[in-house]
């Protein structure tokens, strides 16, 4: 008992304990509030406009542009369920939609096209553009090989696309690598290096910001010219050996160290696919046996270097689980992790402009709607306790602590995990009236089966309980059933939906068990509602007692004599059947009002049959037929 | 309420003094529910769903620099254009308004945009227009479909496992579907525009129904548990019983899901012009209607109609109908052939109870 009221409790307390400690403020809006989130048809929120640049002036197509929204939304909605509405506009537009207020790095994750590839590293120079044409590999000592730069944000900054770094290539210049590629006898041949290569590398500039914004479309088939992430070196890389797509999922973390223990230092674990582990062998293989800094390898992510380790020799990764570490944050890793397991964008996109929304429902009509439905429940109030009096009380409080404990966990979910209540929502909500009031009622009406079987209150409940109980589970298991697969299935608005459906069964079971049947428990030691008051919804008048024959002549009725009386019993006019097959049943006191034995009452049925016996018959040649 | 009210009405379904032939008169209720089927299908085949801009995608319009950015003077403007529509507006920053609306052709684009102009005092160039494509694309109702589908089998063999007979699962599934049918032929019949809220609104029906089915059915595994070890009454008879014995239930249930619903549908969406949720409660109103009465009226008879072609409950059926016969020839005794096929408490042959069964010392 003690269980159940602290399991009731605890997410209130988490609620408050949150509301103070977390407070949610203007300058802290993921914090816990008492209101619970509203999603963006209730309540507004930001509208991003995204553009679709392409790199090579390529046209963009219509599949395209519906692959960036499928994969906006995957992203979108790993957040957690905050049901954002995307859709394209025009040509070559993105509408995202978000509820509430959107920060840099939410816009970062959907904007940024995350295109990440496993190149070699041919050469690295300093940042600066270089004079003449001879950069000497091993004149780099600020490039470090890591990629540890300074820390210098490239995800979380402003996610404006550009045309690969240093600008499009000419129709030449493909044609010249493109020679050169073919002719190299593998992906770290330094002859792909051609006069042009070398030119843009030697004109590159990296210290300036406007080569360290990145985006896709870099030629995976020929060398590239480009930056590190942070602005720390310059490199030529080769033709791409890994390609973003053998990533079969992507996790953040903090990075282990050598013996085991774990630094501070956050990090992207990668899991390459069957594919992908071949070929990161081989590629690996190969360029551990190459001098510096050709024993390195480039990780590029939208067309920049995030990370370029070098390989000590004799170390092959053979099981195709890569980790990059750098310059991340927690937030940034968990970005970058959570925009490689969705696959990378077929397109850049350019941040177009950013407005607040109001709601797209009218708070005004949606006010009256939910002014209507609270109508609907107080007649709903009204009908259990005209079905079930007193009892009806309890179906009411039930709903009440239902009702609490589901705005409580809604409150709890969108402060933890950012839960909006959407319309769709509230509807479920609604809905749910129905469900959770149906176990009671289910619950209720054996307790009345029980004892329309002549049992006591006290084991009518336990016996109606155990029967309830197992028709409650079953039917609630189907629920949950489509509420576990509607979300893990779906996207957007049903997921929204399917999350309300299997919050309020849970609620719902939790609600029957441990606050309806222990009331339930309690009442029935009540004297009000043991003995059948006239008001408590379990009166004899109400239900119908068999009398139970308990042995040794001695016959039980809960209710002992109050209703149930000899004369009160004969004054009553017998009903008839309606079943086809009826007959005239037959009383079942005798005229002294003593209860007939059963050999009387059968000879005074058939006295009574006999007299109908045509039409007895008569029916049951119509049951047969 | 004293006697002979519905508690006492409650009383006489549950003993079985007072009986229902639902399942007897099953061929009424399938053609009742056929025909209901024959004409959704072809509401639906001939007029069809009217799919809102959340599926269609349509135009937008923005219109910045405006003093005001009250959502009705949009909605006016754009009905004097096309009176059909239904815009949506919502406002953008601090004084621009956005109103969507269902694909327009050029002409009616150019004369909205000027309407629109018109109504907020602002000059046409203000006003941009664009095309938006659909919030709920192809792959996003792909992906409901497949979900829908994964969730409809894995009920079904849920159902099939848990009843341990799949006819029982197939009549659940069978009556399921033909609610949603239903529900979706009344929509297209009154022809309001389909919305994300009213598929959400479809699955909850989906939900409800199964839900509803699976309690009643629960009634009628627990009177039919152990029909074949006796002779007395058939499974139709029996699962009879239990469609009435639930009859109760089905009906305070019903009332309790379809107040709220019935609340926002009929007092909000007509009485204080709610519109933005008639969408919902409508096919939530019909939804639950149509499932709770499915549970008792068609499938409770379609599980009878199927498991009767049981071989073992063939059998028994025939069993006992020969039985029932022999008596009638001999003339029996009248009263047993009245107890035959009525009677509240499933009969179960005589079996040892357990040691539990045995009185207690008393101490």
């Amino acid at each position: 008992m003690l269980l159940t009221i602290l399991t009731i409790l605890l997410p209130f307390g988490a609620l408050l304990a949150g509301w103070q400690l977390d407070g949610k403020s203007s300058d802290n809006p993921d914090g816990a509030s008492l209101a619970p989130g509203l999603a963006l048809d209730l309540q507004g929120g930001t509208q991003v406009l995204l553009k679709a640049v392409t790199s090579d002036g390529s046209e963009i197509t219509p599949e395209a542009m519906e692959e960036a929204i499928g994969v906006i939304r995957q992203r979108v909605d790993a957040n957690g369920v905050t049901e954002a509405e995307i859709a394209s506009q025009g040509n070559n537009q993105i509408v995202v939609e978000i509820p509430g207020e959107v920060d840099d790095e939410t816009v970062a994750l959907i904007s940024k096209a995350a295109q990440m590839k496993f190149r070699p590293v041919l050469t690295i120079g300093n940042p600066t553009p270089t004079a003449q044409p001879s950069a000497s590999p091993s004149a780099s000592p600020s490039a470090s090989a890591d990629g540890e730069g300074d820390g210098a944000q490239a995800d979380g900054a402003d996610a404006e696309a550009d045309a690969p770094v240093g600008g499009q290539l000419t129709k030449d210049e493909i044609a010249e690598q493109q020679k050169a590629v073919e002719a190299a006898t593998d992906p770290s041949d330094l002859a792909q290096i051609t006069p042009s290569v070398q030119a843009r590398f030697d004109e590159l500039d990296c210290t300036d910001p406007k080569n360290l914004e990145g985006g896709g479309g870099d030629r995976p088939e020929l060398p590239l010219v480009t930056c590190d992430a942070t602005g720390a070196a310059k490199y030529i890389l080769g033709p791409v050996e890994v390609d973003g797509t053998a990533i079969s999922s992507a996790s953040s973390g903090l990075r282990s160290g050598a013996n085991g223990t774990v630094t501070n230092e956050w990090a992207v674990q990668l899991d390459l696919d069957s594919e992908g582990t071949k070929l990161f062998r081989e590629s690996t293989q190969r360029l551990n046996t190459l001098e510096s800094p050709r024993n390195q390898f480039a990780i590029t992510l939208d067309g920049l270097v995030i990370s370029a380790p070098s390989l000590s020799p004799g170390v092959v990764i053979t099981d195709g689980r890569p980790e990059i570490s750098g310059s991340f944050t927690q937030q940034s890793a968990a970005t970058l992790a959570n925009q490689l397991n969705f696959g990378s964008l077929p397109l850049t996109f350019q941040v177009d402009g950013q407005n607040q929304i109001s709601a797209t429902l009218g708070s005004e009509q949606l006010q009256r709607g939910l002014f209507a439905g609270l109508i609907g429940l107080a007649l709903v109030v009204v009908y259990s306790l005209f079905q079930y009096r007193t009892l009806g009380l309890l179906t009411v409080a039930s709903l009440v602590v239902a009702a609490a404990m589901t705005y409580v966990v809604i409150a709890l979910l969108s402060w933890g995990m950012g839960y909006r209540l959407s319309l769709p929502g509230v509807a479920g909500l609604i809905v749910a009236i129905g469900f959770t009031a149906d176990s009671f009622i289910v619950y209720f009406e054996r307790i009345r089966d029980e004892l329309r079987d002549g049992r006591s209150l006290r084991l009518a409940v336990q016996r109606g309980w155990v029967r309830a109980r197992r028709t409650i589970y079953a039917a609630k298991a189907v629920n949950l059933l489509s509420a576990v697969i509607l979300y893990f299935m779906t996207v957007g608005g049903v997921r929204g939906f399917a999350f309300t459906l299997g919050l309020t069964t849970i609620i719902d079971v939790m609600v029957v068990i441990w606050f309806t049947h222990p009331v339930m428990e309690l009442l029935a030691k009540v004297p009000f509602f043991r003995d059948g008051h006239k008001a408590s919804g379990l009166s004899a008048d109400r239900i119908e007692v068999t009398p139970r024959y308990r042995g040794a002549g001695r016959i039980s009725a809960p209710s002992a004599g109050a209703a149930h009386a000899p004369d009160d019993a004969a004054s009553e006019p017998e009903r008839e059947l309606v079943t086809a097959q009826s007959v005239t049943p037959a009383p079942r006191t005798a005229d002294d009002g003593r209860r007939m034995t059963i050999a009387e009452r059968r000879a005074a049925e058939r006295k009574a049959a006999a007299g109908s016996a045509d039409a007895t018959q008569q029916a049951q040649n119509e049951e047969k037929h | 309420m004293a006697r002979g009210g519905f508690a006492q009405w409650g009383n006489d379904l549950y003993t079985g003094r007072k009986s229902y032939p639902i399942v007897q008169k099953r061929k009424l209720w399938y053609s009742i529910v056929a025909a209901f089927s024959l004409a959704s299908v072809l509401v639906l085949g001939l007029q069809g769903l009217n799919l809102g801009i959340d599926f269609r995608g349509g135009s937008e319009f923005t219109v910045s620099g405006t003093s005001t950015t009250d959502e009705d003077v949009a909605i006016n403007a754009v009905a004097t254009v096309a009176p059909g529509e239904e815009p949506h507006v919502s406002q953008v920053g601090a004084n621009a308004v956005r109103v969507q609306v269902s694909q327009l052709d050029n002409q009616q684009t150019d004369q909205v945009g000027q309407a629109l102009a018109d109504a907020y005092g602002v000059d046409v160039s203000e006003v941009t227009s664009n095309f938006i494509g659909p919030t709920w694309g192809q792959s996003v109702s792909m992906r409901a479909l497949w979900g829908t589908v994964a969730f409809v089998l894995a009920a079904a063999v849920f159902m099939a496992i848990y009843f341990r007979a799949w006819r029982m699962s197939v009549a659940a599934i069978v009556a399921m579907l033909t609610d949603v049918l239903v529900s979706a032929g009344v929509y297209a019949v009154i022809g309001w525009e389909v919305t994300p809220s009213t598929i959400i609104g479809f699955l909850t029906i989906l939900g409800f129904s199964l839900y509803d089915k699976m309690v009643v059915f629960d009634k009628v595994r627990e009177n039919t548990a152990a029909v074949t070890e006796q002779t007395r009454s058939t499974y139709a008879e029996r699962a009879n019983l239990a469609v009435n014995q639930t009859l109760v239930r089905s009906i305070n249930t019903s009332v309790v899901a379809l107040l709220p619903v019935a609340g926002i549908l009929f007092v909000g969406g007509f009485l204080l012009g709610a519109g933005t949720l008639k969408d919902i409660s409508l096919s939530l109103f019909v939804g639950i209607a149509a499932g709770a009465l499915s549970s008792l009226f068609f499938a409770t008879p379609l599980d009878v109609t199927l498991r009767e072609r049981e071989p073992k409950i063939a059998a028994h059926t025939k069993k006992v109908m020969d039985l029932r016969a022999g008596l009638v020839a001999e003339g029996a005794d009248e009263g047993e052939l009245a107890a035959a096929a009525s009677g509240s408490a499933q009969l179960v042959p005589g079996h040892h109870q357990g040691q539990s069964a045995q009185p207690r010392r008393r101490r």
